[in-house]
């Protein structure tokens, strides 16, 4: 009686515990189309859930900074007579994350060389600290290390690097406006930090 | 024929870097162990739910990492930093939606899990303790909903956890103190905060971790218990590999359920309403979906009763749950044998399903409550519809407010360069001790006097004398005095 053959391929259900893909190369095509379904679906939803996550994390970098402040120093009514450097606090706004922090800034209202209406930041261009105008000598003199700067600003004597830093400002309905910024200290060029 | 050594050489630099690492590491045998799972009787739908479980898990952890990148467990920051991931961080309202629906998601799969272990007897032959840590599992998945539901510290959160503590002290003899413990005080706070945030996100999740652990390792042990058919034991069933058509069941399903709750999330916004308002009297809270049922069961018991309804009951309940295997010792499977535990089940499953209903109902019936669920419920739409209101801090901002004598030292502090040493507001820096308190140790006319002529030790440190006119002066020793 001859043997009859063994089926050539058994029922998927059938196959035994030990079945592998090595002992049953019929199964390798399905699993490999199977796998490869699996692996781009997954891939897909994957990427498609990978973009909030990453933009989450990149918010800070990515969203748009906030439009510079402006903060008011006072009525341009009250500067045109000035003939000596006037202080002022001004209020600024900054936003941190999920928080406002609002403090107070000195700044100075003086006159440039060309008799012009000007505004200085009180922070000494040499280690940050506030700059006082003494009126008795005509001078700005800084109490740390004695820099010494004239009533437009103007270095005239010191450790510090550069002369008082002009702040950008501008005139709206009467009123003098100011945008707060932070300098580099010690660099004998303006430069900008936030 | 050539040895191991001379097969590293053979090959694609993939298939020998594979080959390298698992020499090394054993990766592709436990890969094996992992795929090739024999399932008794073949791959079935009826089983996906473990793995959704343990996916859904996962996510649960992926977003769960990303909230806590902008979270503060505070009660002065929560839900500033809530409102500020929902309103203003790109893709924050459906990050925290996955997670927000994730939670309900595995309870409902939690659910199904149950079930469908319960209605073909897995639980059988050999799997008492399998089932045992299912349970701590389930116990642990409700106390991490219990523990984020406060975190976002809303009305909702703070009222609904307000209540859920104040069932512990129905707790004999050691109640009050255990509510005491969970809550970091009498009364629910920053303190309950930190406390639920470190159970949420540490505590139980590492607990959890560890018990997935051990739930995956003992149903390998044991084995997959195959369809009702099957010998609990020894199932008598030709095998089919896990992978690839039960991996793909599951995959799928898993697919399906992060496609949902991501439309669910995109769509339907998860909501977040106005801050905790501890001093609010007629605020209704109401727990989280799948809580519901409970919460009306416990309506029911007044007075000393209640001990029976908080206590009793569901300890033997849960006793009845947890030792099921235990009890219904039998290898029979087939639920229409087993009418006693199905019967039991059903009823419990019954009962709080109407339970649920019933809440709603009662909710309904009464015109007050309907009306002030809706009342709140609009409350959360307007909150929801107002921009980001970030928190304002001033370091110097305070100055609005407070005495004008002290507002105008303060100016003259920061015009006169004072901040530059003793920093903002005098909290002190390297160069200079701080002023904060310096009231409690000189009067007036002594800080006065210590300004207009500094000690020697004072000058060699690098203080000036201070030169004003008079109110000036007197502001500035205001605000000196106003330094806490």
């Amino acid at each position: 009686m001859p043997t009859r053959p063994s089926p050539p391929d058994k029922p998927l259900g059938a196959t035994s515990q030990c079945d592998d893909a090595t002992q049953n190369p019929a199964s390798q095509p399905r699993r490999s189309f199977l796998g490869g379904l699996l692996t781009a679906g997954a891939a897909g939803v994957g990427a498609l859930l990978i973009v909030p996550a990453i933009r989450f994390v990149l918010h800070p970098v990515l969203a748009k900074t906030t439009e510079k402040s402006w903060s008011d120093v006072g009525k341009v009514d009250d500067f045109q007579g000035i003939t000596a450097p006037m202080q002022r606090l001004v209020q600024i706004e900054q936003l941190d994350g999920w928080r406002r922090t609002v403090s107070q800034k000195p700044v100075y209202v003086a006159r440039d060389s060309a008799g012009q209406i000007t505004v200085l930041s009180a922070v000494c261009t040499h280690l940050g600290c506030t700059v006082p105008w003494v009126d008795k000598q005509n001078k700005f003199i800084c109490p740390c290390h004695q820099a010494i700067f004239d009533p437009s600003g103007k270095l005239l004597g010191g450790p510090a690097p550069r002369c008082m830093d002009v702040l950008p400002m501008r005139i709206e309905q009467g009123v003098l406006k100011v945008q707060y910024q932070y300098f580099r200290q010690l660099t004998p060029k303006k430069e900008v930090i936030a | 024929m050539d040895t191991n050594r001379g097969d590293q050489s053979n090959g694609s630099i993939i298939t020998r870097l594979i080959r390298w690492n698992d020499a090394r590491t054993g990766l592709n045998s436990l890969l094996h162990h992992a795929l090739d799972e024999p399932v008794p009787g073949g791959a079935k739908l009826a089983y996906v739910f473990g793995s959704a479980l343990l996916f859904l898990f996962l996510s649960q952890i992926a977003t769960g990492v990303l909230l806590a990148m902008y979270y503060v467990p505070s009660a002065d920051h929560a839900h500033t930093t809530v409102s500020y991931i929902t309103k203003e961080v790109s893709g924050g309202s459906f990050l925290r939606g996955i997670h927000s629906y994730g939670s309900s998601a595995i309870v409902i799969v939690l659910l199904l899990h149950i079930i469908q272990t319960f209605i073909y007897g897995s639980y059988k032959g050999r799997r008492e303790l399998l089932w045992v840590v299912g349970c701590i599992l389930f116990a642990l998945m409700l106390g991490m909903s219990f523990t984020g539901y406060l975190l976002p510290w809303d009305q909702k959160a703070y009222f609904a956890t307000t209540v859920g503590t104040n069932m512990l002290s129905e707790v004999p003899v050691v109640g009050s103190w255990l509510k005491q413990l969970l809550r970091g005080g009498t009364e629910m706070g920053t303190l309950t905060l930190s406390r639920f945030f470190v159970l949420h996100v540490f505590l139980i999740p590492g607990v959890i971790l560890l018990f997935v652990a051990q739930h995956i390792y003992l149903f390998r042990k044991a084995g997959a218990a195959g369809p009702i058919s099957a010998d609990p034991i020894k199932p008598n069933l030709p095998t089919e590999p896990f992978y690839p058509k039960q991996l793909v069941m599951d995959m799928g399903f898993a697919l399906l359920i992060v496609i949902f709750l991501g439309f669910l999330a995109w769509k339907v916004p998860v909501m977040l309403g106005p801050k905790a308002d501890p001093s609010e009297t007629v605020f209704l809270p109401r727990p989280e979906w799948y809580y519901v049922p409970v919460f009306q069961y416990l309506k029911y018991w007044k007075g000393w009763t209640s001990i029976i309804g908080i206590l009793v009951i569901p300890g033997i309940l849960g006793l009845l749950l947890v030792g099921l295997p235990f009890f219904d010792r039998s290898l029979e499977r087939r639920p229409w044998k087993r009418p006693l535990s199905i019967g039991t089940f059903s009823a419990v499953f019954i009962a709080l399903a109407f339970f649920g209903f019933q809440s709603h109902r009662d909710d309904m019936k009464s015109p007050g409550v309907a009306a002030q669920l809706q009342k709140q419920k609009q409350h959360e739409e307007e909150f929801m519809k107002a921009p980001f209101q970030a928190e304002v801090e001033g370091s110097s901002g305070v100055g609005a407010s407070m005495n004008p004598q002290v507002g105008k030292g303060q100016g003259l502090f920061t015009a006169q360069g004072c901040n530059a040493c003793h920093g903002e507001n005098g909290v002190g820096t390297a160069a200079a001790p701080k002023l904060a308190g310096i009231g409690s140790k000189y009067d007036s006319a002594k800080l006065e006097s210590l300004l207009k002529a500094p000690t020697t030790a004072m000058q060699l440190g690098g203080m000036e004398a201070v030169d004003l006119k008079q109110e000036d002066m007197d502001a500035l020793v205001a605000y000196l005095q106003s330094l806490k």
